[in-house]
């Protein structure tokens, strides 16, 4: 994870390698950002480290668990796995962007009536699973939830809670759109 | 008067902090930054046991960034709550692959890591202890001066010379008697491998030490703020005092969390760079590695029976292989001297329980706190002695079932209010429609189809396992407008406790939920003493004190009240936010005016702010005696049962589930959202144990599978097609000193759900599995070994 390159002069930031700087831009949950990053840097410490938004967990740093899933371009993605690099011109979403202006998406006000979550450390990258599910399918069936958040641990819930919480989050956002 | 209607007890209300963990605003530990922090990595042993001959660390001091080394030598502190078995890090000698023998503190974590590759460590390898049978022969040694450990005397019981951290006993009745009035002797063994919790959130501390003083103060990832106040204190030989505990939003413990784990360690670094607070956080690598697991352990079951089907006596040996240290691993032997032989009636037993050290991965608390263990063995016993008398395995579980009058193992009596064992099993039965055995001919006619269908079930019980003296307190103040926040020492961690204890305060001061405030961060400085956040205790410890809290502050109201309206306190009642006459409505006064005292129209004033407690104490309990057993160690008992349908795949080996029906005789459901929660969380974790996850070491005691690649828990594809929840709740058998009847359910969902597994793939197949985990390999293999290689069949 860490740089094993050596860099005796200025060895300060979490992930400086000592290579040359790479100039990126990207938007995250709507705002741009321009910044100059380590090419070794993952998508995951970009969140954490240059814009402090800590709602992304890392629970693994191996592309095992999920917790750091985000959408990149679309598409759900361990920010673990991807290099900061790679999200030049990127348009990302966090769960911190989730929300639309003070009120909470459908999705989350369902993963709160159904109790989808308890100590809450993997559900920001559940959400973003499940977020990128009902953008790519609005009907889902049980399977294709299962399937979607597969890659996701929770030790918590037993899944079943996120599973109908994903199903009913399809439901009311399908009749939002009649 | 008739029985009051309940208001908030029984409503599915959300959880209290739900809004901040789906928006990404809960901070956790892992999260935080706090000025000035730096960053600690640990260089752990790659061997199981060896002696440290020497540790070089000049390399790792030079390099730029580097803020200090530290050693055994300088963290020679001991550890340790029942058993002070631990130096904070290894000292003369390693016991297990992973064990911390070095860290270094840096300006970042990439620094330190490097700089703990460049620490050069001689080792002088040392003969192995692999296994428990190794253990038991005590040619090695793991620890040579276990007799000199301070420890819980009278309740723990090391034996000099030898490996066994403790060896607990029961016995009761003769089972030399017992064994003569048996029909039939049946043997069988049974073994479950080390197991890890997973957390999502990997354990992680901050520590900052002031250099001037002994304050230190602690940001972690913990179950137990108030345990790690106190072993931290006795570690580093300051007064509790100076240690101040916070802890933030949790992410997942399962016991892996509970009493004092890298706490210790970090504030020794920080002291080591005058002060500056130090963060080090697991990798999920090393969450694996370093830090402790579930025990292994190995069960053997010898029991009578008459032909009828009556359990005449009972000698088991419980033998847990707790890894290096056993310090909280000899509390999770002591549990099975008084529940180790399940919720039956067994007139004559001798169970010894011997947690045993080995040069692996040590372990500690867990979901279930050995009942998982001692479970999957008695339930597969049960079942497997069914088949030999040939008795349905439900009647033979009917005949030995504990009910009033009964005694346990340990000699406790059952009450109608301690619970109903045979209400669970009954309702179980029913759900799964469970008509007998299967026959010869229909397993057959499946078996050529590739998949066999199988119904299984099996008991479970659990009561808290904690010092019998526990105790647990509440705070209560009311704001200005009448809103209401509650001080606990518990940690919500996900099991729902602060949303339970706000709809107990809300319920007694008849106020509405959105009025009660239960205050997070737990912050051993400021909020109240609980004991730990474990044992599946705190619904109903808890319960108990918010509600003499809250009953407290009611009172104080209508003292005050009583004044004013001029009439005696028992004229008065409260509700809808009022203190009224019980029959003149209109005399009333509102909690806003009581508040922050009453004042009258012309200035005077009278009481002052409302601010209660409420404390509770475990009554009644006693130590186990020491040679036998006997004694009172169950404050509150939950009685449960899992029945399992599943379909194996006769070629692949792979099991689907497709339904788990589970009945808890709970007493009272306080929130069934929650509740479904902890079985439904449960279950799946029981599954993972019985399917799935597992240990593994090589010849050299090097653990295998550190990683999820390998070590992996359930999945969403992994889940039963369908869970159904059965609770009872029943007033004559609820728990009658219990808030509203409520006991806990927090462990239990997990326990035995590999026993019912177990016992419905003998439905299938006829095979009895004695071994954990029942993974595709290991099943295809038994199928393989039994009907194709076994020409006897």
């Amino acid at each position: 994870m860490c740089s094993t390159a050596k860099n005796k002069g200025n060895c300060v930031e979490y992930t400086d390698s000592g290579l040359p700087k790479i100039a990126i831009g990207f938007e995250v949950n709507g705002d741009r950002f321009e910044k100059h990053v380590d090419p070794t840097m993952t998508l995951l410490q970009l969140l954490h480290n240059e814009l402090k938004l800590f709602g992304t967990k890392e629970g693994c740093g191996e592309g095992e668990c999920g917790a750091c899933s985000v959408i990149l371009n679309g598409k759900a993605v361990n920010s673990c796995l991807v290099l900061a690099a790679e999200a030049d011109d990127a348009t990302i979403l966090t769960v911190e962007g989730l929300g639309q202006g003070n009120e909470l998406s459908i999705l989350q006000q369902e993963f709160i009536k159904y109790d989808a979550l308890q100590c809450g450390f993997c559900t920001p990258g559940m959400l973003m699973s499940a977020r990128s599910l009902l953008d790519r399918q609005p009907n889902p069936s049980d399977e294709e939830i299962k399937e979607a958040i597969a890659g996701n641990f929770c030790r918590c819930t037993g899944y079943v809670p996120i599973i109908e919480a994903i199903r009913s989050a399809a439901t009311r956002e399908r009749e939002a759109l009649i | 008067m008739s029985e009051k209607i309940l208001e908030h007890i029984g409503k599915g209300y959300d959880r209290k902090e739900a809004q901040e963990k789906v928006t990404g605003q809960a901070v956790y530990v892992h999260d935080m930054e706090v000025p000035g922090m730096l960053y600690a990595k640990v260089l752990l042993s790659p061997f199981a046991h060896a002696e440290i001959v020497s540790i070089d660390y000049s390399e790792a001091e030079k390099l730029k960034g580097v803020k200090a080394v530290v050693t055994g030598k300088e963290a020679c502190q001991r550890v340790g709550l029942y058993m002070v078995d631990k130096n904070i890090m290894a000292g003369k000698k390693v016991r297990y692959q992973g064990e911390i023998v070095s860290a270094v503190v840096a300006e970042s974590e990439a620094v330190a890591e490097e700089a703990v590759t460049l620490i050069k460590v001689e080792y002088k390898e040392l003969p192995i202890v692999h296994n428990l049978d190794e253990a038991l022969e005590a040619k090695v040694l793991v620890h040579e001066n276990l007799h000199t450990y301070e420890h819980m005397k009278g309740v723990f019981f090391p034996k000099k010379d030898s490996n066994i951290a403790s060896w607990n006993r029961t016995k009761k009745g003769d089972i030399k008697k017992g064994f003569e009035e048996a029909d039939f002797i049946f043997e069988d063994e049974f073994s479950v491998p080390a197991v890890a919790h997973v957390p999502m959130e990997t354990h992680v501390t901050i520590a900052q030490a002031d250099p001037y003083s002994d304050k230190i103060k602690i940001w972690s990832s913990a179950q137990s703020p108030f345990a790690v106040r106190q072993l931290l204190a006795k570690s580093m030989g300051i007064a509790k005092g100076n240690v101040n505990v916070i802890v933030p939003y949790v992410g997942g413990g399962f016991g892996g969390k509970a009493g004092v784990h890298l706490e210790p360690l970090v504030s020794v670094l920080s002291k080591a760079v005058h002060g500056l607070p130090v963060k080090l956080k697991m990798t999920r690598e090393e969450e694996f590695n370093i830090l402790p697991t579930r025990a292994g352990m190995r069960a053997r079951f010898k029991t009578g029976m008459t032909k009828e089907g009556k359990i005449t006596a009972m000698e088991v040996y419980h033998d847990w292989d707790s890894g290096a240290y056993a310090d909280y691993g000899v509390n999770v032997g002591k549990t099975a001297v008084y529940s180790g032989a399940g919720p039956y009636a067994v007139p004559n037993i001798e169970l010894h329980s011997r947690t045993i050290y080995t040069n692996k991965v040590f372990s500690t608390a867990y979901r279930g706190f050995g009942h998982l263990e001692t479970h999957w063995a008695v339930e597969r016993h049960m079942d497997i002695m069914a088949q030999k008398l040939n008795i349905d395995p439900y009647e033979l579980r009917m005949k030995n079932l504990l009910r009033p009058g009964d005694t346990t193992i340990s000699g406790e009596l059952i009450y109608p209010t301690t619970g109903d064992p045979v209400a669970c099993l009954n309702a179980v039965k029913n759900e799964l429609k469970w008509t007998g055995r299967k026959s010869q001919e229909d397993r057959k006619r499946e078996m050529e189809t590739g998949k066999v269908r199988g119904q299984g079930f099996a008991m479970l019980q659990k009561a808290p396992a904690m010092p019998s003296y526990t105790s647990t307190s509440a705070i209560m103040q009311m704001d200005e407008d009448g809103h209401v926040k509650v001080m606990l020492g518990a940690v919500d961690f996900g099991q729902g406790a602060n949303t339970i204890m706000a709809q107990v305060a809300a319920e007694e001061l008849r106020v509405p939920m959105k009025d009660v405030e239960v205050v997070w961060n737990v912050e051993t400085d400021k909020h109240p003493y609980d004991w730990n956040t474990v044992a599946s205790k705190y619904t109903f410890m808890g319960g108990n004190a918010v509600r003499k809290a809250a009953r407290n502050m009611v009172q104080q109201m209508k003292e005050v009240a009583g004044q004013v309206l001029r009439c005696h306190t028992d004229e008065l009642t409260h509700g809808d936010g009022y203190i009224y006459h019980v029959h003149q409505t209109h005399r009333r006064i509102s909690y806003v005016k009581l508040s922050m005292g009453y004042a009258y129209e012309n200035g005077n004033g009278i009481g002052g702010p409302l601010i209660s407690h409420g404390v509770y104490m475990a009554s009644g309990l006693s130590n186990p005696d020491p040679e036998t057993g006997q004694g009172r160690p169950g404050l509150v008992w939950t009685f449960g049962a899992h029945g399992v349908d599943l379909e194996v795949d006769v070629e692949t080996g792979e099991v689907n589930i497709l339904k788990i029906v589970s009945a808890f005789d709970i007493g009272k459901v306080i929130n069934k959202k929650l509740v479904d929660g902890q079985v439904y969380g449960g279950i799946v974790q029981g599954v993972g144990s019985a399917l799935i996850e597992g240990y593994k070491f090589d010849g050299e005691a090097k653990l295998l599978n550190p990683y999820f690649g390998d070590n992996r828990i359930p999945s969403s594809k992994d889940i039963p097609d369908e869970v159904k929840a059965i609770y009872i709740e029943e007033p004559k058998t609820a728990q009658v000193d219990g808030p509203y009847g409520a006991r806990g359910i927090g462990e239990h969902p997990m326990i035995s759900v590999p026993s019912a597994i177990g016992n419905a793939l003998y439905e299938a197949l006829e095979i009895n599995f004695h071994r954990l985990p029942l993974t595709p390999e290991n099943v295809a293999l038994a199928i393989d070994k039994h009907y194709n290689n076994d020409e006897s069949k």
